[in-house]
Order: C-alpha cells, then structure tokens, then sequence
C-alpha cells in the first residue's frame, strides 16, 4: 500500500469566535520529518488539533492520503494511521504504563497486534518494560513522556503527531527525547513535530514552518531555516 | 466474644456486600458518564419485579429468572442513556438530577399501576446455618457471596479487557480519549449498560430478602447515595469499603441499640463525614 501523504490547504480555525489559524498550509510526504515552530500562542497545538480532528476547521481542506479529515470523526483517525501525542502527554496517571499502551491499542487492528506492538515500544524504550506495571503518574517526567509516545506508537500509525515532546524536561532528558524522536523517523515512520526548542528541533527534521499569530510566515529545509538571520533573531534567541 | 456482637458484625459484613453492588453501579455510571442516575434504587426494584413476575407468574426457575433480570435491567440502563441522559449531556448538573430522578417517580408510578401497591414475596428462603451459636441467615450469606462474587466480575472487566481499561481511562480525562480511536459515546453506552446490569444483580440478592412493592427503592437508595459520597462520588474501591462500614454501622446500632436508631446513627455518621472529609472517607 502506497504511503498518505497529509496536505492541508487554507485551514482556518480557532475557538468559538477567536480565530487561531489564518489559511495555513501544509504538507508533509511520507518518510518526511516535518517541524512546526513559534512562538507561544502562534497555533501550533491548534494546528495538530485540526489534523487529528480534535477541531473542526471553518474553512479550508485537510487530508491525510483518501482520508478527509474534516469529515472524519476524530477517534476514526487513528485508524487511518494518523497518532498524535498531545501537548502535556495527557496520560493516565491512575493507570499502569501497560494499561495505558492498552488505551494506545483500543482499536480493533491495534489489539490483534498488541503483542508485537508492545514488543516494538519496550524496545524503543527498555525503561517502559521494566515499568510496565508501575502507575503513570509516579514516573518521571520524561519517562512519561516515552510512555505517551509509546502509548501513540501502539496503534501502528503512519504519521506521527508530536506536541512539543520535550516541554518541561531537564536539558538531558531533552536530548535523549530527540534522539528518540531521530531514531523513529530513521525507521521510516512520518513525523509532524511541533517545538519551541528550536535550535534542536531543527537538527531532527528535514524540513520546518514557521508559524507565527496564526500564519505560516516561513518555510524551508532545516538547514536553510537555521541560517537564515531573521529567523535565527526572531526564533532563535540570536545565536 | 458476645455471640449476639459477633452475630451483628457478620449480619453487618453481609449488609455491607448487598449494599456495595448499588454503590459500584452508580459510581461507575458517575465515574464515565458524569451523571449522578437518582433513580438507581429503582432499577433494582423494576429488576426485583421481573424476577418476582418471572418466577411466581411465568413459572420460571429461579436461575432463569435472575439470568433475566441482569440483562434485562441492563438494557433499561441503556435506554435510560440513550432517552434521558444523553440528550442533557451539555446541560447542567441540576438538570440532569431532575431528570433521573423524574425517571425515579415515573418507575414507581408505572409499578404501581402494573403490580399495584401489595408486597410481593418471592418466597424463598434457605436454611440459616450455625456456628458456634452464631446464626446466619443461608439467604443473606449466598446474596453476600454472589455480591462478592459480582463484584469480582467487575474488577476483572474494568482490569483486564480493552473497554474495560478505556472506562477506567474516561473517568479521568474524556477530551483526549479520540486520540486512542475511543468514542466516548460508545463507552457511555458500555457504562451504562453494566451500571445497568449491576442494579440487576442486587435486584436478585434484594429480591430473597425483602418483600418487593413500589417504594422499596427508598428503603436503600437514599443508603446509597450516602455511601457513594462517603467513599468519594465516582471511586469504586472508596465506595466498596465505604459499603462494608455502613453495613457495620447500622448492624451493631441495631445491636446496640434498635433498627431505625442505628439508621440514625448511620445517617449522623454521614453527616460528620461530609463535614470533615467533603470529597469522601477515602480521598487523597
Ligand atoms: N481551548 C481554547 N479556547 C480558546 N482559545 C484557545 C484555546 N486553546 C488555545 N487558544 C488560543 O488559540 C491561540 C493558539 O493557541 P495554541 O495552543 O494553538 O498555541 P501554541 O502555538 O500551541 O502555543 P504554546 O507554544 O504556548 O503551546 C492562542 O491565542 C490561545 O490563547
Ligand atoms: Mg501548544
């Protein structure tokens, strides 16, 4: 089968009467590593959020291969193959790491193939299968945030959707989360990610947009978007 | 040990198990859905009516009529969804109170014109056993293992199969389960069906103990709320254990004392608990 690609063209959305996206576009082919940067508040969650039909957007075109997502409802997407680890992980704390990759494997493909999934994600992350049985919540920060994508990993998706992975980590742990994030996609998986930790994200991804009070105001290859002076001050802190 | 104590304190044990399932049912329903059912007692007494009506009127064996009563008191969970909670879902809570507790006046109305206003006796009754002095009621202990015994079966759904998990998952965070391909109106759907089918099985363990007529949910609904909230609304092994101390409650104040004092003391005990510990006995 071949690979979606996901493409969205002049998505407009946002909450109630504040618009949070003006006409974003977007595509990422498959086997890309695509990122998303900005400021706080720019539209970054919002914009994963309408790919993974958690929002409707009010106006504009949003595919993921066949599939329309905007008129998809949203817990028919991951069995499109579209997973997505939300902002802040949003795990089950009260539930144990196994459980909560159960949750991961709720649908109907997901559950014939939990064994060998969860063989894939303890060898992703051997630190999850010694925890299996230890309640989410009482891990730390970045064990939880392994679980979370471990947990998006079980459905076997084609896209991966990640929410700044690497919020609220210590400096090391950051690291060891990109690194994770770089060994997932050199398996072939497309990953969408969005970041605040630019300079790093960048050393990830093949290709970033920028987006900034709702509208994509860059796009490039990472390497370009990494020595481009406006970007660097405006993004970059300057260095 | 005072045999007739000891008597108490087992008769309160096994209150205790009668008392957990409706407890069980009602916070598991609150724990997914978010929608307190007031009329719950009285879907233990429509189920208490279809095994009264299956076994006496219809000749059934008692097995099958209580193999009936569950899913059948299932489904009426399900319709209670679908018809009267679902569509107040985004309404405020006070809504949806008066709404299951509507339904709470319409059951007792409907089993009064159907069955009339006479207590029905299944009429059954097993040998009490003895042990060393200690009588217990054969009924009231067979009701207690089976309440166990349910309850046990709920412990392994809500452990072990994928549903099961995804309830115990809901009950914390509902925004974020689509990501995980779950529906959470289905789940509701789930949740009510064996929120449903619990009521129907303490209508099978009420049914052998006490007569059935119109106004018996008010014999123990009330009870049931208080432990719900005693154990902390919508926290399954808060409300089980906070079952097993008011049946100990109200069986030693009735040791001590008599039956309608040891409700008192019951009641006085809640009060104190809501005062000291709002969000229950057993929160953290
Ligand atoms: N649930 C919501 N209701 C109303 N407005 C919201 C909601 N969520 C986000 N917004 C607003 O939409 C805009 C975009 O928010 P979004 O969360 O997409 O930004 P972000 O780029 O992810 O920011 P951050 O880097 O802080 O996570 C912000 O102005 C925010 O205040
Ligand atoms: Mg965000």
């Amino acid at each position: 089968m071949e690979e979606p690609a996901l493409v969205l063209e002049g998505i407009r959305a946002g909450y109630g009467d504040f618009q949070a996206l003006f006409d974003v576009g977007l595509r990422v082919t498959p086997g890309e590593a695509v990122g998303v940067v900005g400021p706080n508040g720019a539209g970054k969650t919002t914009l994963l959020r309408v790919i993974s039909g958690m929002i409707r957007p009010t106006r504009g075109t949003a595919r993921f291969g066949e599939v329309d997502i905007a008129a998809t409802p949203a817990h028919e997407l991951p069995a499109s193959g579209i997973a997505h680890v939300p902002e802040n992980r949003r795990l089950f704390p009260h539930l144990t790491v196994e459980e909560n990759l159960k949750v991961g494997a709720f649908i109907p493909s997901a559950r014939k193939r939990f064994a060998e999934r969860s063989e894939y994600v303890f060898n992703l992350f051997p630190k999850m299968a010694q925890r299996r049985h230890q309640l989410a919540g009482t891990m730390s920060g970045g064990e939880q945030q392994m679980c979370a994508i471990g947990r998006a990993l079980m459905s076997s998706p084609r896209i991966l959707l990640l929410d700044e992975p690497s919020a609220g980590l210590a400096p090391i742990v950051v690291a060891q989360v990109f690194e994770l994030v770089k060994r997932i996609r050199d398996e072939g998986l497309t990953v969408l990610i969005v970041e605040q930790n630019v300079a790093q994200v960048l050393r990830v991804v093949d290709r970033a947009y920028v987006l900034d009070a709702g509208r994509v105001v860059a796009e490039g290859a990472s390497a370009d978007l990494a020595a481009d002076p406006a970007i660097r001050n405006s993004y970059l802190g300057g260095h | 040990m005072d045999p007739f104590l000891l008597e108490a304190l087992v008769n309160g044990i096994l209150l205790g198990g009668v008392f957990a399932l409706p407890v069980l049912g009602c916070n598991l329903v609150f724990g997914v859905v978010d929608v307190v059912w007031l009329c719950y007692a009285e879907l233990v007494m429509v189920g208490m009516y279809a095994v009264w009506f299956l076994h006496t009127q219809q000749a059934w064996p008692l097995y099958l009529a209580f193999a009936a009563a569950l899913p059948l008191v299932g489904l009426l969970g399900v319709l209670l969804h679908l018809i009267v909670v679902k569509p107040l879902l985004g309404a405020p809570p006070i809504n949806q109170l008066l709404a299951t507790g509507g339904v709470l006046f319409v059951l007792q109305g409907g089993a009064m014109l159907v069955f009339g206003t006479d207590f029905r006796s299944l009429g059954v009754e097993l040998p009490p056993m003895e042990w060393h002095d200690v009588f217990v009621s054969g009924t009231k202990l067979a009701a207690f293992c089976a309440a166990l015994a349910g309850a046990a079966a709920l412990w392994a759904f809500l452990k072990f199969t994928y549903i099961g998990i995804a309830i115990r998952a809901i009950a914390r965070d509902r925004e974020v389960m689509p990501l995980m391909g779950v529906d959470p109106r289905r789940v509701y759907v789930v949740a009510s069906a064996v929120g449903g089918a619990l009521a129907g099985l303490a209508a099978c363990l009420l049914v052998v103990q006490l007569d059935v007529h119109p106004f018996i949910g008010l014999s123990f609904g009330p009870i049931t709320f208080m432990i719900c909230v005693m154990g902390g609304l919508g926290n399954m092994l808060g409300g089980f254990l906070a079952a097993f101390l008011m049946g100990l409650i109200v069986s030693t104040g009735s040791f001590w004392w008599n039956t309608e004092m040891s409700y008192v003391i019951a009641f006085a005990f809640f009060i104190a608990v809501i005062f000291g510990r709002p969000r229950g006995l057993f929160a953290r």
